[in-house]
């Protein structure tokens, strides 16, 4: 992608925290209402496990209502960094950080943070698929009941915005009560997408959502990423560069535990800067 | 290792294996099989119409025209056996001191069987004890009993290497040419119309009380004390162990002193119940006092400590192999730990936690040990649900000791004994099989 000067200077968005480097805003025509914003900040931030840096100091600033992708080979860090975000690895005993990661001007692991609350405006999709193993209909409630939603009839109209939002409800509606154990596996992926979406989250955390999909699934899914783009700030971890340059307006290059790129998806795809990048996206290595 | 031989290998191994579940699986038979026979025949035997007289007499149960009728007609019978008696007994008034004599300890001995059979005989006191105030009530009694009238029991001491063999002599010997001859052959022929035996199902066996330490009766006193002690301790140990369960493998750090509480747990799995028994007694009765003595509390309480660490490890597992993205899931949507617990690891673990618990349940039912200082009593009363926490119980696994080794009768009731012992392994399976039924109930559910 070529970008003249000009466009370059007005689309420019300061990096906040002396971030290394500069992040671009995308042309006029593909930028969402309202976003741009640094929605999550991270400087100078690094993750542990014991003694294993596997996330080394990074700075970046991820754009809100934005889709950037997580790319990299295995072991990069990549999952790691994005269920940094809502404090999941708080999970791993011997997980921690060090630097700051800053959410909508919150420290996430600041002292006094609420992982409890901050989950709530962050919501996360795994590779597995792994409903609840409840009703459809309960699976989805399951959050709005936890954040004290009783009402039976506020509960069925979440329910069902939920679900059309996750373009599920026309093949479910009919079976609400059923066994969420019993729908297909892609089914099942965006009735975990409709479950993180009745919470009414700020940020979608996907975590190689499609690599335990068929194909066709996988359409379906980064249809609904298309769908929800410019509403949430989403961010996706994918192993899948075809899809990552389908989806996403950013993307993050990670190796071995450095962020070594990031950019707008098509400068990353088209122009890499860096040598590591072009070699991993042109197949050299994966 | 070339083909031919490690298919020789497998092969051998196949059959070692399969030999082995065989000889397990008839090793299980030649102990279940008597078991159920004997059991069986607590509840479905000939009883005699002294079984009838019990039951109408102590319970009220049975139809009392054809009872009397049945009484009248055996009575005709062994009037003429008390007829011989009376003649007998002339006979000796009229004989030499020396041959009276010899003759009164045979014909007391005569008595003695012929009052076991048929109750006490004319012209006796009505006797205090209950056993004394009835005849045999079981067919197979009674035909042992004329067995021993019929002959004396000899002993051959010829060979001094070998054990003395017993041998039969006809008691009608012993009374020759007497008044009494005629009463061997006639009792003989005439048992079953002085007995009128009849198929019995003795349904009572199960819902009575007992009378006169087993004798008679049936066995619920100790069907219930079983029940009171092993869901007491469920009451205790349940709760005790889930909790525990949840504090080690959701909230107890990797630290030295979490290692010692697993491994004092695991430990706490195998020490010897005897051990148990004689800590329940020493801490529950004499240290904190439950109960003044003995008590339901107090062997429920004791089995609650013998049972709670299998409890907290079959729960612990349970809740192990609950996935980990039900709880990655439930925490990204902003639930709290305990929400996490409570809402979808416990549901999701139950179907493990309901089999350990009901496992324990089997066991606690089942130990002997712990409750014998603790709550058992071999003879008691049924008691009711206000006195659990003073009274002791009699209960199934210690009166089955009891009766095959202490009581004095313990050659004559044999059939109570086996009754017991099916009673109680029909519980336990009952409990395991419900469990079986339970956990595939809840799995189908969770898995839709």
């Amino acid at each position: 992608m070529q970008m003249t000067a000009e466009e370059k200077d007005t689309n420019k968005v300061a990096a906040p925290g002396g971030a290394s480097r500069e992040i671009f805003l995308p042309p006029e025509r593909e930028r969402v209402k309202d976003g741009g914003r640094p929605h999550v900040s991270a400087k100078n931030f690094s993750i542990f496990y014991g003694d294993f840096e596997a996330v080394k100091k990074v700075n970046a600033d991820i754009l809100s209502k934005y889709v950037t992708a997580i790319i990299g080979p295995s072991g990069c860090g990549k999952s790691t960094f994005l269920r940094a975000i809502n404090r999941m690895n708080d999970l791993i005993p011997s997980c921690y950080t060090t630097g700051t990661l800053m959410f909508d001007g919150e420290d996430v692991y600041g002292r006094y943070t609420d992982e409890v609350q901050l989950r709530k405006k962050i919501g996360m999709v795994l590779q597995k698929p792994n409903p609840f193993p409840k009703s459809i209909f309960d699976n989805i409630a399951y959050g709005p009941r936890l954040h004290g939603v009783k009402d039976k009839k506020m509960l069925e109209e979440v329910v069902e915005k939920s679900l059309r939002k996750a373009a599920l409800w026309d093949e479910v509606k009919d079976r609400l009560d059923r066994n969420a154990l019993g729908l297909s596996g892609g089914q099942q992926q965006r009735l975990c997408v409709a479950r993180t979406l009745a919470v009414e989250p700020e940020i979608l955390l996907l975590d190689e959502p499609t690599s335990a999909l068929d194909p066709k699934a996988t359409a379906k899914i980064e249809d609904l990423i298309e769908e929800l783009r410019g509403s949430y700030t989403i961010l996706i971890v994918t192993h899948n560069m075809q899809q990552a340059s389908r989806v996403s307006d950013y993307t993050m290059f990670y190796y071995e535990g450095d962020l070594v790129e990031y950019a707008p998806t098509k400068q990353l795809f088209t122009n890499p800067r860096d040598q590591v990048t072009e070699d991993y996206i042109t197949g050299r290595f994966s | 290792m070339d083909l031919g031989t490690r298919k020789i290998l497998d092969r051998s191994f196949t059959a070692v294996g399969v030999t082995s579940i065989l000889l397990m699986a008839t090793a299980l038979l030649v102990v279940i099989v008597p078991i159920f026979t004997g059991g069986i025949g607590a509840i479905f035997f000939k009883g005699t119409i002294e079984h009838r007289k019990l039951q109408y007499n102590e319970f009220g149960k049975g139809d009392l025209d054809v009872l009397q009728r049945q009484i009248v007609e055996t009575d005709s019978y062994r009037e003429k056996v008390f007829r011989m008696l009376e003649a007998f007994e002339v006979e000796m008034e009229l004989m030499e001191p020396d041959e009276r004599s010899a003759y009164s300890p045979k014909y007391k001995k005569v008595r003695d069987l012929l009052s076991h059979l048929f109750g006490p005989l004319p012209g006796e006191m009505e006797p205090i004890l209950l056993r004394y105030q009835y005849g045999v009530t079981r067919w197979d009694e009674a035909e042992e009993s004329l067995h021993k009238l019929m002959f004396v029991t000899k002993w051959d001491y010829s060979n001094p290497d070998e054990m003395a063999k017993p041998y039969f002599v006809p008691r009608s010997e012993e009374f020759e040419g007497t008044a009494l001859a005629g009463l061997f052959p006639y009792m003989e022929s005439n048992l079953e119309n002085m007995l009128l035996p009849e198929q019995t199902f003795y349904w009572g066996f199960i819902t009575e009380r007992s009378l006169d330490a087993h004798i008679f009766g049936g066995i619920w006193a100790e069907i219930q004390g079983t029940f009171f002690l092993a869901v007491g301790a469920m009451l205790f140990a349940f709760p005790l162990g889930v909790i525990a369960a949840i504090y080690f493998t959701e909230y107890a750090k990797d630290n030295f002193f979490t290692s010692i509480l697993r491994s004092a747990n695991s430990t706490l799995a195998g020490v010897p119940s005897i051990v148990f028994g004689l800590f329940g007694l020493a801490f529950f009765i004499n240290t904190v006092k439950v109960s003044e003595s003995k008590s339901v509390l107090a062997g429920s309480l004791t089995l609650a400590i013998m049972i709670l660490p299998t409890i907290i490890r079959a729960a612990e597992e349970a809740i192990l192999a609950v996935p980990k993205t039900y709880k990655e899931a439930s925490l990204g949507l902003g639930s709290t730990k305990w929400r996490t617990i409570m809402t979808v690891i416990l549901p999701a673990a139950l179907p493990g936690i309901i089999t350990g618990g009901i496992i324990s349940l089997g066991r606690a039912a089942g130990e002997t040990a712990p409750i014998i200082f603790t709550a058992a009593v071999s003879v008691g009363a049924t008691i009711g649900l206000a006195d659990v926490f003073s009274s002791p119980t009699p209960a199934l696994s210690w009166n089955i000791y009891n009766l095959a080794s202490e009581h004095e009768a313990a050659n004559e009731i044999r059939h109570v004994q086996y009754g017991m012992v099916l009673a109680l392994i029909s519980i336990v399976l009952l409990l395991n099989l419900s469990a079986i039924l339970l956990r595939a109930r809840i799995s189908k559910k969770l898995k839709g």
